[in-house]
């Protein structure tokens, strides 16, 4: 199921301005890799273009080729819905449907799937939330809307939701930016479970969790204000924490940098 | 003014040590002027009781004009179909009014969400830009339209068209066992019958029911797009997921808009229906739409002219003229109440 992504060449862009440059990188399945780097320099918008997500952006688009186990997801005839319902995504902010119940949140993706049956529905929900850490929490009120639920809560029902349909890939934007420390560490558990049969990328501003949770780490830069991010370095984390390559890496690191 | 002051005071000194200064600080602080809030509250608790006042006052003076009409009606007032107001003592009854203003309001209602539905998803969901702007400025230009005209384009173009024509021989033929699509003797095509006139008011109705949805629809959050989006979902599952469970309370609510106006639509109507005879309406009730009749509005504004010698003819049509202030007041009210539960939820 795990699929590697290749990166190749990655220019994107919103309109005229030139977000990102040049980007190389290359994800094995059934790795964490990690995305860190000062705020602005683009790793939303990188991650986003790995699900075709940035082109519903209005005139946002990219060139390059993403290809997932060769298969490039910007080729010719590819639908990019195909796309996003192989590779899952979890945004920075969280965002369940208000007018669905939890659970119904939950399945909905398996639901534009086509799955029906209301058993294997319950029992894909049960699993979802508890791997999220959320089960005990609503498992009395699984037909309350999904906005009734606090901010953390409702980023686990998010993170529910996109891991209840097993995706090949799945990108997590700051996935835990609104957690308590035990949610936190919960969701570092199942990122870990993930990655023993799908690939994760996740964009995280805690370089302790990147340390925790990511086999490789990813440092993007701006290299002036007003130019577009790049890829400064992608390495094993351990070398990434232990002796980056470039300057501007260990700068970041140990916080010598804005 | 006083805030910027005191705000900017330990950064401007900041060796000096908050502790001892701050009395000072609190002292330099005045209330701020509320002059205008207290005017603006004056002005607008005022306007709303003169307003409350006003509604009140037009209610009781047609209550008023109405009492001896109705004090003077040998009929039951809300059964009986028929109308005499000539001589004392009087015979009337809104039965008939009410259902011609019913059925001809909620067919154009059922004709005319689900299209407004359609455009306004396609001006804000599907058309290209180029495309939506000009659509929606179509939609927009039918609300200009003067009802006069919609009346005489109704009852002199469409009661001939033969599009119309076919439409309703299908009803007939299809649905014809149920009586409200029963053919009618002497109603031989749509010119002048409850249908036609429902057809002109979903067209008159259509402009407000769309301007509602789509404005609801453009602010469907981008963040409820995106999570359906990423989850895989089609444009249209991405509609069915975020955009009209976002957008559901305030097509309710317009769509609630619009049955007002259809309700009280007077010169449109009037010009549009051909009544149906006394002798008619007194021996059967006939529910078709495949026939005329009169509306509350329509019956007020055919028979006024006259009426306006004879207080008690006069006061039988005030009494109809309040059923339908009263029916349009609920109208709203559980419009109003439909859009705050959708909030709530
Ligand atoms: N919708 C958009 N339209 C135009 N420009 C955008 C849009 N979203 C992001 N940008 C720009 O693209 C650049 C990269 O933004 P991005 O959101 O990818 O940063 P980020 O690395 O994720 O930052 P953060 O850590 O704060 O989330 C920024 O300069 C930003 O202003
Ligand atoms: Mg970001």
């Amino acid at each position: 199921m795990a699929k590697r992504i290749e990166v190749k060449d990655l220019n994107i862009y919103y309109g005229g301005f030139h977000a990102v440059e040049s980007v190389e990188l290359t994800v094995e399945p059934r790795t964490v890799t990690a995305f860190i780097g000062p705020s602005g320099c683009g790793k939303s918008t990188v991650l986003r273009t790995l699900n075709r997500m940035h082109e519903v952006i209005p005139g946002a688009y990219c060139t390059g080729q993403v290809l997932l186990d060769g298969a490039d997801l910007y080729g010719k005839g590819v639908d990019p819905v195909a796309v996003r319902r192989n590779v899952g995504m979890v945004f920075q902010r969280a965002n369940p449907f208000p007018a669905m119940s939890i659970r119904d949140n939950v399945v909905a993706g398996l639901r534009l799937n086509g799955v029906k049956n209301h058993k294997a529905l319950d029992e894909v929900a049960e699993k979802a939330l508890r791997g999220a850490n959320l089960w005990d929490e609503v498992k009395d009120r699984l037909d309350r809307s999904g906005a009734s639920l606090s901010g953390g809560q409702q980023q686990r029902l998010c993170i529910a939701r996109a891991t209840a349909v097993e995706p090949e890939v799945l990108l997590m934007d700051e996935p835990c930016s609104a957690l308590d420390p035990i949610s936190t560490l919960a969701i570092e558990d199942l990122i870990n479970e993930l990655k023993e049969k799908f690939t994760v990328v996740i964009v995280t501003h805690n370089m302790q969790q990147a340390a925790r949770v990511s086999d490789r780490t990813a440092f993007f830069n701006l290299k002036a204000q007003g130019e577009p991010g790049r890829l400064v370095e992608i390495n094993a984390t351990d070398k990434i924490f232990s002796n980056p390559t470039e300057k501007a890496t260990e700068d970041y690191i140990s916080g010598r940098f804005g | 003014m006083a805030e910027p002051n005191h705000v900017a005071e330990p950064v401007s000194d900041p060796a000096t040590p908050d502790a001892p200064r701050r009395p000072s600080a609190a002292a330099q602080m005045k209330p701020p002027s509320r002059t205008g809030d207290r005017v603006f509250l004056g002005f607008s608790s005022t306007v709303s009781v003169l307003m409350a006042v006003l509604v009140l006052v037009i209610f009781v003076f047609l209550v008023k004009a109405a009492i001896p009409a109705l004090t003077d009606n040998d009929s039951n007032f809300f059964t009986t179909r028929t109308w005499s107001t000539d001589s004392s003592p009087l015979n009337f009854g809104i039965a008939a009014l009410v259902w011609t203003t019913a059925i001809s309001a909620i067919i154009a209602l059922l004709i005319a969400v689900p299209l407004a539905i359609g455009v306004a998803l396609f001006i804000t969901q599907m058309a290209p830009k180029r495309l939506a702007g000009p659509v929606a400025f179509v939609v927009d230009l039918l609300a200009a339209v003067p009802s006069i005209i919609f009346g005489l384009w109704g009852s002199i173009v469409l009661g001939h068209f033969g599009f119309l024509n076919g439409v309703r021989s299908v009803l007939i033929a299809v649905l014809g066992w149920i009586p409200i699509f029963k053919e009618t003797p002497s109603w031989s095509d749509v010119g002048g019958t409850i249908f036609l006139a429902s057809i002109v008011l979903a067209i008159m109705i259509l402009p407000i029911i769309t301007a509602t949805s789509r404005d609801v629809m453009e602010q469907t959050p981008r963040d409820q797009v995106e999570a359906s989006l990423a989850l895989g979902a089609t444009r249209w599952e991405v509609i069915r997921m975020a955009v009209l469970p976002h957008s559901r309370s305030g097509i309710i609510s317009g769509s609630m808009l619009g049955l007002g106006r259809a309700l009280g639509e007077t010169l449109a109507v009037t010009l549009i229906l051909q009544q149906v005879s006394q002798m008619q309406l007194k021996r059967l009730f006939n529910p078709s739409i495949f026939t005329g009749g009169d509306t509350f509005a329509s019956k007020i504004a055919r028979d006024f002219p006259e009426a306006l010698n004879d207080p008690k003819s006069l006061g039988a049509l005030v009494a109809s003229g309040l059923s339908l202030f009263v029916i349009t007041f609920f109208v709203n009210a559980a419009a109003r109440t439909i859009a705050e539960r959708g909030v709530k939820r």
